[in-house]
């Protein structure tokens, strides 16, 4: 069975979710300590939302320099698939995995609700699942959600087809380009504000069309 | 207060020596006959130390002198219960679930600090709140927030409630707790003392429950968490134990305290590791009153004695002094039992989580509780002096000179709106009253998701969690509270809180099983405000009693007043119910077309206190609706029969603003419109607000079977329209678009705050 780590930091809040998304889809959902210089084997590896260290210094800021982050970066350069949600997007751009950075949103105020997004590259390995310009319902909860970068980054992630997903009702923090993801120039690494893991079950989200994520890294992972 | 490198520090043996040397005690809230006491106890004067530990232990929020008295009905008037596995005097009450589960919830209010430093007073409400459940040995599951503020366009209220607002986003959101409902309510008399209220919930095995008891001499006292700083002292204890304006307030007001929520995330996921590590002997939250409070409450609740070094307590100010440790209120602190033998194991364990952790002192069989700074002893006490047997009150009580000139202003004289253009007119003005409006700016702050269980959450009638993920058992919680009721009749009021609270819970299909009470009233030295309290606290216990659910805690909030005005009595009460499904739930919602609307139970022509009145006239008189509790049993059962059976497919409670309301809300809920008959007089059918009352959707084919289980359970009932269409359409009266009430609810409040 298709193996997906969990990196728990001090102030990581969805990782629980992050694994009951994994184990729904029919992974298992390995859990990753912060502290240990170890990634346990896994065949992809999701940093979770939350708020490691309290959103100290900068979001993402103090996490990014936690020793399973050594492991982490090389093996993402060596081509692992990671996954960055909402604080986990943050740490992404921190290490320098991701450009640009996320910042306060337009309107000073935590936002948490239900958005849009469009499906705008359908092949990287968390979201082949998906289909190019596929619009799903998934959930965003956070304070520091708004996508920035200079004019040449932002240039660059549309001309090559970086820009995983953006928000399509609206924007809802400012992003620049409306831009909800995007991953590196290589794919394997994805960052996204939004919480696919909390529309896993209508019972307790807006649906189920963040499962598409999960079950494609596990495809990603069957293939490789 | 003697700084450490101050000659002269009070010592035990001092006091001993020095009896008639002045102290200030009247300055830190103690009267003459109070410190008259503590001589008494000591037989001597008391140290500086133990000064401040008693006057912050028997201050009017830690020791409930002026309403303990009355509070004692909670458990005399009981109902018989199983459920209870413990009760009031606990950190808070917890509630057998079933399946080996047992749930621990409690609300408090955090008023006082809200309105001095609006973001961190709200804050570390919740703070508070979680530790309280976190110390009974549950996980934290949970929050709500029950706030009430002055007029919505009042300046004042644009400072307080995005203020509070955003504290408990900042901290509930950080800790990782999902909000899953509350209240917000406007009225002028809370202009000058918002009402901040905050409940947690937290969920554990029947085998996982702490209390807060130093057991076993010899075991150490482990202070786990942030350091002590000179946050609020007498914060919470003295703060909340007087009321602004007049004379002599300016030196406590800057005493609120500062919340690090993500200390509190460490500090929630140690202890837990603690616990499951079976380390833990007795546990105790730091909260009001900071180590005076712990120690006391854990050898009072042991029935030991406890020595401690004061100058083992990891400072965030070293000068601090060791009266000023005692009372300090700093955050995210809690106070460990451990037996020696696991001490090395526990200090690994907080070492994961960055958490500090330092052992101060030991449990000792001497029943007395002893403290040291510097080799010298400064407190030597019996404690359960300071946590039990503190001064008990019989204020006196007097019903309001006014009381029967605001019963008899019946709002029957108001003018009413006759004919359909103005009935609409009626209801899309309370549609977009700040007190029905759409609540969204709001509870788009609060993270509802996180933690994955979160099955209801605002605008549903109550939040809704999931426990087990494999059985679906689950637990209801609400929060309802009417002080305009209140105030007509604080006995009828009190109970229309706890009905409300016990219907919102039941129209989601749970059993209502227990509740929790926050008690927000002015000075417990006004007779008038007296009366009122005593008849809330006796309507409540009263109703408990008929309703067959216990109190299992709460808190106590006087002195909610400015310049001498007081709040309208204002008892909110919480209700928690276990849903064996929650698959099963009930939204509010309607959904598919053509489904039967149905209304059930008796509708009188009753307006005191209402939401019309309220709206329409900025009435309040007269007497607030009839209070029928066994009617709200039976109305309770068939929800929960209804919803366990799959006859259901929406239900909604009638409260404010009664059926029009109600309506207005099940078709912006669900995106889907209806068409109703009004079954008696058309003012009264829209807007009165008997209790005892809901609206369901019956599943098609289901609608005989509903009316059959009202029939069994004496509820009646009455088909009034089907769901379907855009638009709310009120038969030969008037039609408003789903557009045009979704306009109404949700302008008011992004109009007034942004």
């Amino acid at each position: 069975m298709t193996r997906v780590g969990v990196i728990t930091f001090p102030g990581s809040l969805d990782d629980g979710d992050a694994a009951r998304a994994v184990r729904r889809a029919g992974g298992e959902p390995v859990r990753l300590w912060h502290a240990d210089h170890d990634l346990r084997g896994v065949d992809a590896v999701i940093l979770p939302g939350g708020f490691s260290y309290g959103d100290y210094l900068r979001c993402g800021a103090i996490a990014r320099f936690s020793p399973v982050m050594t492991e982490l970066v090389s093996a993402a350069r060596a081509g692992l698939p990671v996954l960055g949600i909402c604080n986990g997007f943050q740490i992404l751009c921190e290490a320098h995995l991701l450009p640009g950075a996320l910042t306060r949103n337009a309107g000073l105020r935590f936002v948490s609700k239900d958005v849009r997004l469009r499906i705008e590259n359908a092949g990287t390995p968390w979201t082949r699942q998906y289909a190019e310009g596929q619009e799903i319902t998934v959930v965003l909860k956070s304070g520091q959600g708004g996508y920035v970068a200079g004019p040449a980054a932002l240039a660059e992630l549309g001309a090559r087809g970086r820009v995983v997903a953006r928000y399509a009702g609206g924007n809802p923090n400012g992003s620049a380009g409306d831009i909800a993801g995007i991953c590196n120039q290589a794919g394997n690494v994805v960052g996204l504000m939004p919480h696919p893991e909390h529309a896993i079950d209508a019972l307790t989200g807006p649906g189920t069309d963040g499962l598409g994520f999960f079950s494609s890294v596990l495809l990603s992972a069957a293939r490789a | 207060m003697r700084r450490p490198d101050e000659p002269g520090l009070d010592t035990v043996a001092r006091a001993a020596a020095t009896p008639q040397r002045p102290q200030p005690y009247a300055e830190l809230g103690l009267t003459d006959g109070e410190y008259e006491r503590v001589r008494g106890i000591l037989g001597r004067r008391p140290t500086d130390a133990e000064l401040a530990i008693y006057s912050v232990m028997w201050s009017e929020h830690c020791s409930y002198k002026s309403s303990r008295v009355h509070l004692r009905q909670f458990a005399e008037k009981a109902p018989p219960t199983e459920a209870l596995l413990a009760g009031i005097g606990q950190n808070a009450g917890v509630v057998d679930i079933g399946q080996g589960y047992a749930v621990t919830f409690k609300i408090e209010s955090h008023n006082h600090p809200s309105y001095v430093e609006p973001f961190q007073g709200a804050a570390t409400g919740v703070g508070g709140i979680v530790r309280d459940i976190l110390a009974m040995g549950a996980r934290p599951v949970a929050v709500m927030d029950a706030l009430r503020f002055g007029p919505a366009d009042a300046p004042d209220t644009r400072r307080v409630l995005p203020g509070v607002v955003g504290g408990i986003s900042f901290y509930g959101n950080c800790l990782g707790l999902p909000n899953i409902g509350g209240e917000l309510a406007f009225d002028p008399c809370y202009a000058g003392n918002p009402l901040v209220n905050a409940l947690c919930v937290g969920v554990m095995r029947h085998s996982d429950l702490k209390l807060a008891a130093a057991t076993g001499p010899g075991n150490k006292v482990v202070l786990i968490g942030s350091r002590t700083g000179p946050d609020g002292i007498g914060g919470a204890s003295v703060l909340a134990s007087a009321s602004f304006g007049g004379t002599g307030e300016g030196a406590k007001r800057p005493s609120v305290q500062v919340g690090d929520p993500f200390m509190e995330k460490l500090l929630v996921e140690c202890c837990l590791q603690l616990y499951a590590a079976g380390l833990v002997v007795g546990i105790q939250d730091l909260g009001a009153a900071g180590v005076s409070c712990a120690t006391t409450e854990l050898a009072a609740g042991g029935g030991t004695g406890l020595r401690v070094s004061l100058d083992a307590v990891p400072l965030r100010d070293a000068a601090l002094g060791p009266a000023e440790i005692l009372m300090s209120e700093s955050q995210e602190r809690m106070m460990a039992i451990v037996e020696p033998a696991g001490v090395g194991r526990c200090m690994q364990i907080c070492a994961t989580w960055d958490v500090p952790a330092t052992v101060i002192g030991e449990v000792t069989g001497t029943g007395r509780l002893e403290m040291s700074w510097h080799g010298e002893q400064i407190v030597d006490i019996p404690p359960a002096s300071a946590a039990d047997d503190g001064p008990v009150y019989h204020r006196s009580a007097q019903r309001p000179a006014g009381q029967d000139k605001l019963a008899a202003d019946d709002p029957a004289a108001l003018p009413r709106p006759a004919g359909g253009p103005g009935l609409r007119a009626a209801l899309l003005a309370m549609l977009a009253s700040p007190d029905a409006a759409d609540k969204t700016w709001v509870t788009e702050q609060y993270d509802r998701y996180v933690r994955g269980d979160t099955v209801l959450a605002p605008p549903q009638d109550a939040g809704l969690i999931r426990v087990d993920e494999r059985t679906g058992l689950g637990v209801a919680l609400a929060t309802d509270g009417n002080g305009r009721y209140a105030l007509l009749d604080p006995y009828a009021g009190a109970q229309h809180g706890l009905a409300e609270a016990y219907r919102n819970v039941a129209a989601t299909g749970a059993r209502p099983l227990a509740v929790t009470n926050c008690m927000n009233f002015g000075s417990p030295e006004d007779p008038a405000v007296m009366w009122q309290f005593a008849a809330a606290v006796r309507g409540l216990a009263d109703a408990c009693a008929a309703l067959g659910v216990p109190v299992t805690g709460g808190n106590v909030s006087f002195y909610n007043q400015t310049c001498g005005v007081a709040i309208h009595p204002t008892p909110v009460i919480g209700v928690l119910g276990v849903h064996d499904d929650v698959r099963r739930r009930l939204s509010i919602g309607f959904g598919a077309a053509g489904a039967s609307v149905l209304l059930l139970g008796r509708t009188a022509a009753e307006f005191g206190g209402s939401l019309w009145a309220h709206v329409a006239h900025g009435h309040v008189g007269g007497r607030p609706p009839a209070v029928d509790l066994d009617a709200e049993r039976r109305l309770a059962a068939v929800l929960a029969a209804g919803a366990a059976g799959g006859l259901l497919a929406a239900a909604h409670d009638l409260s404010d603003g009664g059926l029009a309301l109600a309506l207005a809300e099940c078709c912006l809920a669900g995106g889907a419109g209806c068409a109703v008959t009004l079954p008696g007089d058309p003012f009264t059918s829209l807007f009165s607000e008997s209790a005892a009352r809901a609206v369901v959707v019956a599943r098609p084919g289901s609608e005989a079977a509903v009316t059959d289980l009202c029939a069994e359970h004496g509820i009646a009932v009455a088909v009034i329209g089907v769901t379907g269409g855009a638009s709310l359409e009120v038969a030969g009266l008037f039609s408003i678009s789903l557009d045009e009430l979704a306009a109404a609810h949700r302008q008011t409040l992004p109009a007034i705050f942004g």
